[in-house]
């Protein structure tokens, strides 16, 4: 085995060396701007970026032609909502989104609210998941965006993306998803599903950092997004900026084999996940998984270890890569704003590792993460003043804790 | 966030982890910090005569700092007298430890939890000690 052991799939992926191979070529030799319309530098690049783009479409069910591409999916994201918003003034100011969505979504709306728009952030449900009632309840006649993330970053859970477009569109509302961590480990259909504007990045699959996408649908309804940049009215005017070619190349070639590799790549990894979360639930009582235990990624477990806090606990696990709430929020202190939404009581939340499962994890290395966390959390218990007060029988909620 | 050899040190040889008996009136405890903030500190002196601490324990849910933290506060109030160990700072913990500005918290809790045990251990035996400045602030932390 090699250590530090990579648990932390969710947060990135190390490119394949696949991709790596496809991309090369792209930046010496074919190395052409492919706005160059004049000579073959150029033909040759723009060539590469279009085959990529049908590519890279067809994998959630769309043309190429409807694809942005852009640094990533917090710019995908940023693009949708603040485009969106000002390209629609007119019909509306008011927005939907959901509490658990990452900060590129929920710091883009809290913006917005700022500047006078109006915002919903739904709750969700004890299990991760939307109530469909509170959405239908949330629209009005000046609603004019509906964004719900495919699949949650840190608790992996599975948002009903047909049954959110169903309603978006029967009530004339554009539906945008953050598909960050869903692409190429669930299916998605952008028609099936009603998908309007879609958000995802090549670096969650095994492809290139710096390089995502945002599909605008073209027709039924033709959406338009005003520009966060302006420059040379590249991507229909939407992303101006010469394209990355070895980044889009290297996008297509890893959405291309997770594409290929999905549906056993998650049957394989349901089945480490579950006998990841049997080891530990079976020997280990207070333990409990945060967000639906079916309707979430193949490759995500969070659980959260009474009495124990998560930071000491991946001190602990110094030779696994984890993660204790999200890498966007680690630097910080508070509790994960995920599982607070969830209703996860503060310790808890402040409890929680979050387990990445993905391309090159083995059998091996989640029955040593299994039996280490195990003894990392007994160890962690015998150091813990609150295992030893609940084990005395003292009610912790009744004790009057000096805040600070 | 890279730790210090020192913390970690205390970390996986923690000196002191343990409890002692509360209801012993020669032990005082000390309990500080809450559990939603992600810290709480349990830390037990017991007192001898000529108010020396002859023993020291703690317990720590917390990140690895507050748990080297407290390790380190059990070290050095050992053999004291009350009145050194009210002298405890906790920038003295923060130089030792080299805990960087976001851990800083940790430091006062462990200064806190010597205090709260120290002011548990004179409500227990009707003492008030010459430093009762710093005694008032901790008998109202203190869990008694």
């Amino acid at each position: 085995m090699k250590f530090p052991i990579y648990m932390d799939y969710q947060a990135t992926t190390p490119m394949d060396p696949r991709v790596l191979e496809a991309m090369l070529p792209y930046f010496t030799e074919i190395f052409g701007n492919p706005a160059s319309r004049n000579h073959s530098y150029g033909w040759k690049a723009e060539e590469a970026v279009e085959e990529s783009r049908e590519i890279i479409g067809r994998a959630i069910g769309a043309s190429g032609r409807e694809l942005i591409f852009t640094s990533g999916a917090t710019e995908s994201n940023n693009i949708a909502l603040k485009g969106i918003a000002e390209m629609y003034a007119s019909k509306g100011d008011h927005i939907i989104t959901l509490r658990t969505e990452h900060p590129s979504i929920l710091d883009t709306a809290a913006r917005l609210e700022r500047q006078g728009k109006r915002i919903t952030f739904l709750p969700v449900q004890k299990d991760g998941l939307i109530d469909l009632d509170e959405l239908r309840k949330a629209i009005t006649d000046k609603t004019i965006l509906i964004t719900i993330m495919a699949a949650n970053n840190e608790i992996g859970v599975i948002q009903p993306l047909a049954e959110i477009g169903a309603i978006a569109r029967e009530h004339g509302v554009l539906f945008h998803t953050d598909a960050t961590q869903a692409v190429g480990k669930v299916p998605l259909a952008v028609d099936e599903m009603h998908l309007d504007l879609v958000s995802f990045t090549a670096h969650k699959i095994y492809g290139p950092k710096g390089i995502g996408a945002l599909y605008v649908r073209r027709k039924n309804p033709r959406v338009r997004c005003a520009p966060l940049f302006d420059g040379g009215g590249h991507e229909r005017g939407m992303r101006s900026g010469t394209l990355n070619v070895p980044g889009i190349v290297g996008f297509a070639k890893a959405i291309t084999q997770a594409m290929a590799e999905r549906e056993a790549e998650a049957k394989r990894l349901t089945g480490l996940r579950d006998k990841l979360k049997e080891m530990i639930m079976g020997q280990m009582d207070e333990v409990y998984l945060n967000g639906h235990a079916d309707r979430r990624l193949p490759g995500n477990l969070n659980l959260s270890f009474a009495y124990v806090e998560g930071e000491s606990l991946l001190m602990e696990m110094s030779d696994v890569a984890l993660s204790s709430g999200s890498a966007c929020t680690s630097a910080t202190l508070d509790a994960s704003h995920v599982l607070l939404a969830l209703g996860v009581e503060d310790e808890l939340a402040h409890s929680s590792i979050r387990f990445g499962l993905g391309r090159f994890t083995t059998e091996e290395e989640v029955a040593y993460v299994g039996k280490k966390i195990v003894t990392a959390v007994n160890r962690l218990r015998e150091m813990s003043p609150l295992y030893e007060m609940a084990k005395e029988g003292v009610d912790l909620k009744s004790v009057s804790w000096t805040e600070h | 966030m890279a730790y210090s050899d020192k913390v970690i040190d205390h970390f996986k040889n923690p000196r002191n982890m343990g409890s002692l008996d509360k209801s012993d009136p020669s032990v005082g405890t000390g309990v500080v910090g809450a559990p939603e903030c992600g810290d709480v500190m349990k830390l037990q002196l017991k007192i001898g005569p000529n108010n020396v601490i002859e023993d020291a324990r703690f317990k720590t849910f917390g990140c690895g700092s507050a748990i080297a933290s407290s390790s380190l506060a059990t070290e050095w109030v050992k053999g004291k007298t009350i009145d050194e160990a009210l002298q405890l700072k906790n920038t003295d913990i923060v130089n030792e430890l080299s805990l960087p500005p976001v851990k800083i918290h940790c430091s006062v809790l462990a200064e806190d939890a010597v205090k709260a045990a120290l002011a548990d251990y004179m409500n227990k035996n009707g003492k008030s000690v010459a430093a009762e400045a710093h005694g008032e602030k901790a008998v109202k932390e203190g869990v008694s």
